[in-house]
């Protein structure tokens, strides 16, 4: 084996483990408890996937930023380039962490438009931790009644615990009766991670197929059928 | 190379004055457009195909059959032709009738519809889309080629011992583009059977037309008609002009701003930076253009749409003579220039009939 094969290799073995976690934070307010959310629960996944071998690379993506190209998506029908990068992002990632502000009884206007933008197909079984923050705790249902169901639609994989920040956690601890907000972060990173870690094993993390050989199988396919319509 | 226009026919107020033309007015402007595309020298001439208002063409070949008797070289053409809910066996005939009357100046692009409804307004289903589009155009190519079709399909009735008339002027069938903007099955239909594909990138970013042309150009050669270079090519383009730039952008930005196409979205800026519609000087439209070829090798045919976003009928004839005057004639040069030999023009009538000669010595 000559050298060049060998680190080849080695790209490739690093590669292998080498996971990304994205984050999508959509509060409004700078700063803003909800990314402070997401950055908890970024932390929290990150760890639990250093501690199995893996080399994490992680990317938070702050809709505020992209609310105008949000917006212009929806009229236009195609993403400004940084939104594209972000729906790459989000796509390409092996786990995923959203979060949101409570916003009349659901996840935000932003957040809803932003996954509206996303191909229906490209989040399938993709590990989703859900979470949201909020002025009281009396909201905390939003994250079942609300964004589960939105990835349920989109057949991601949600993680059994949402993670649900009140005002209030940010000041206190768990008590005998209910796990605070840290244990929750910890629990639902977790969770995260050992989802990500076994889809992973299965499938092993190599680079997926790009576009382009996407759209090859395709039109392999179609191929057939067109020939099946054939007469000459 | 061909250089042309289409027009999507929408009847649109014009913002700065708040009119709206008639119907009447709106048609007999697009065939005054028409008119002046061959006036000025243009090649080809497509008009849209739509079945809800605010648009006006619903009957293409009524339109394109007026417009060829007060014509003598244009090619018209379609953008597009619904494959997916028109009776393949109207449009044999349709377009068999056109091409006799026209004398072979025709062609059509091949597209899908511009909103869900027509799919029920047609008695069809808007999941078979792709599917429709692919068994009615094989339909629609046997009844072009052979004189007595048996056929049985799914979306029509069976047709036994049926003869499309009139056959194909001189037994060549009218060159097929197939438009599409984001379904790469379209760009491998148009590969698979050697036909024309149009990428209609008016509103899509540059980036996104050139991987489908790259698609469609290796299908081509995968599918054995040829090399990927030599794949028939077309793209679309807006371009609004005046001899200072600054004028350009001044009279076009409250029709782009307002525009039910263009408008309450992204600047004009943002747009031109991300989607072919150049807003400027002559010269600005000849270099973006040329650099269309850049991205997606020498190609075939390019369209510009003029007739939008409200502009009246006596701007857009001066844009067409700004087109034909000082852009086309340039372009034309440019393009020619280091275009290797092996890239085919874009075929006419007459070059198919030749080539079906040849092929039958």
């Amino acid at each position: 084996m000559n050298q060049t094969t060998r680190m080849n290799q080695a790209t490739r073995m690093n590669r292998m483990n080498r996971m990304r976690l994205v984050a999508v934070s959509a509060g409004l307010s700078t700063p803003s408890s909800t990314r402070l959310l997401a950055d908890r629960l970024v932390q929290s996944a990150r760890y639990e996937l250093a501690a199995q071998g893996h080399e994490v690379e992680t990317h938070v993506v702050e809709l505020r930023d992209l609310a105008v190209a949000v917006a212009n998506n929806l009229v236009t029908g195609f993403p400004a380039p940084p939104l594209a990068a972000a729906i790459d992002a989000v796509t390409g990632a092996h786990g995923l962490i959203v979060v949101t502000p409570v916003f009349t009884a659901s996840y935000s206007g932003l957040l809803k438009s932003f996954f509206d933008l996303i191909d229906p197909q490209a989040l399938a079984g993709k590990p989703v931790l859900v979470a949201a923050t909020g002025g009281t705790a009396r909201h905390s249902l939003a994250l079942d009644h609300a964004l589960r169901p939105l990835f349920a639609y989109l057949r991601a994989a949600v993680v059994p615990t949402g993670v649900y920040a009140a005002s209030e956690d940010w000041g206190s601890g768990g008590d005998s009766y209910a796990e605070g907000l840290p244990g929750r972060v910890q629990r639902a990173g977790g969770e995260l991670a050992a989802l990500m870690s076994r889809r992973e094993g299965k499938e092993g993390t190599e680079e997926h197929a790009d576009d382009v050989d996407d759209v090859d199988d395709d039109v392999a396919v179609l191929e057939r059928q067109l020939s099946d319509l054939r007469f000459d | 190379m061909q250089f042309g226009i289409f027009s999507v026919g929408d009847v649109t107020p014009d913002p700065t004055t708040g009119r709206t033309p008639s119907e009447r007015a709106r048609i007999k402007a697009i065939v005054a457009i028409a008119l002046k595309a061959e006036e000025v020298g243009l090649d080809v001439f497509a008009t849209g195909e739509h079945h809800n208002p605010p648009f006006v063409p619903s009957s293409p070949t009524t339109m394109l059959g007026y417009i060829a008797a007060r014509t003598e070289r244009i090619v018209l053409s379609t953008a597009t032709t619904l494959i997916t809910t028109n009776d393949p066996v109207k449009i044999a005939e349709d377009y068999a009738m056109l091409q006799h009357l026209a004398d072979g100046r025709v062609d059509l692009m091949m597209g899908r519809g511009n909103t869900g409804p027509v799919y029920p307004w047609f008695g069809q289903d808007i999941r078979e889309g792709i599917n429709l589009a692919k068994e009615n155009y094989a339909l629609l190519r046997r009844l072009w080629r052979e004189d007595v079709v048996d056929w049985e399909g799914k979306f029509r009735t069976p047709l036994q011992g049926f003869t499309s008339t009139p056959r194909p002027l001189d037994g060549v069938p009218p060159f097929v583009w197939h438009g599409s903007i984001r379904s790469p099955e379209i760009a491998e239909q148009a590969a698979y059977y050697g036909d024309g594909f149009f990428h209609n990138n008016i509103f899509w970013p540059f980036d996104h037309t050139r991987r489908m042309v790259e698609l469609y150009r290796r299908r081509y050669a995968f599918h054995g008609h040829g090399h990927p270079e030599q794949a028939i090519v077309g793209l679309g383009g807006q371009v609004f002009m005046r001899k200072n730039s600054q004028d350009a952008v001044r009279e076009f930005r409250p029709y782009f701003d307002n525009a039910p196409v263009y408008g309450h979205g992204p600047s004009l800026e943002e747009f031109t930076e991300q989607t072919p519609l150049t807003v400027g000087s002559p010269q600005q439209v000849i270099e973006r253009t040329l650099s269309f070829r850049e991205s997606v090798g020498d190609y075939q045919r390019q369209l510009f749409l003029m007739d939008h976003a409200g502009l009246p009928l006596k701007t857009v004839l001066q844009q067409l003579d700004i087109l034909g005057e000082e852009v086309v004639p340039v372009l034309r040069k440019e393009f020619a220039i280091d275009r290797p030999v092996n890239v085919p023009d874009a075929p006419t009538h007459g070059l198919l009939r030749d080539a079906r000669a040849v092929t039958a010595e």
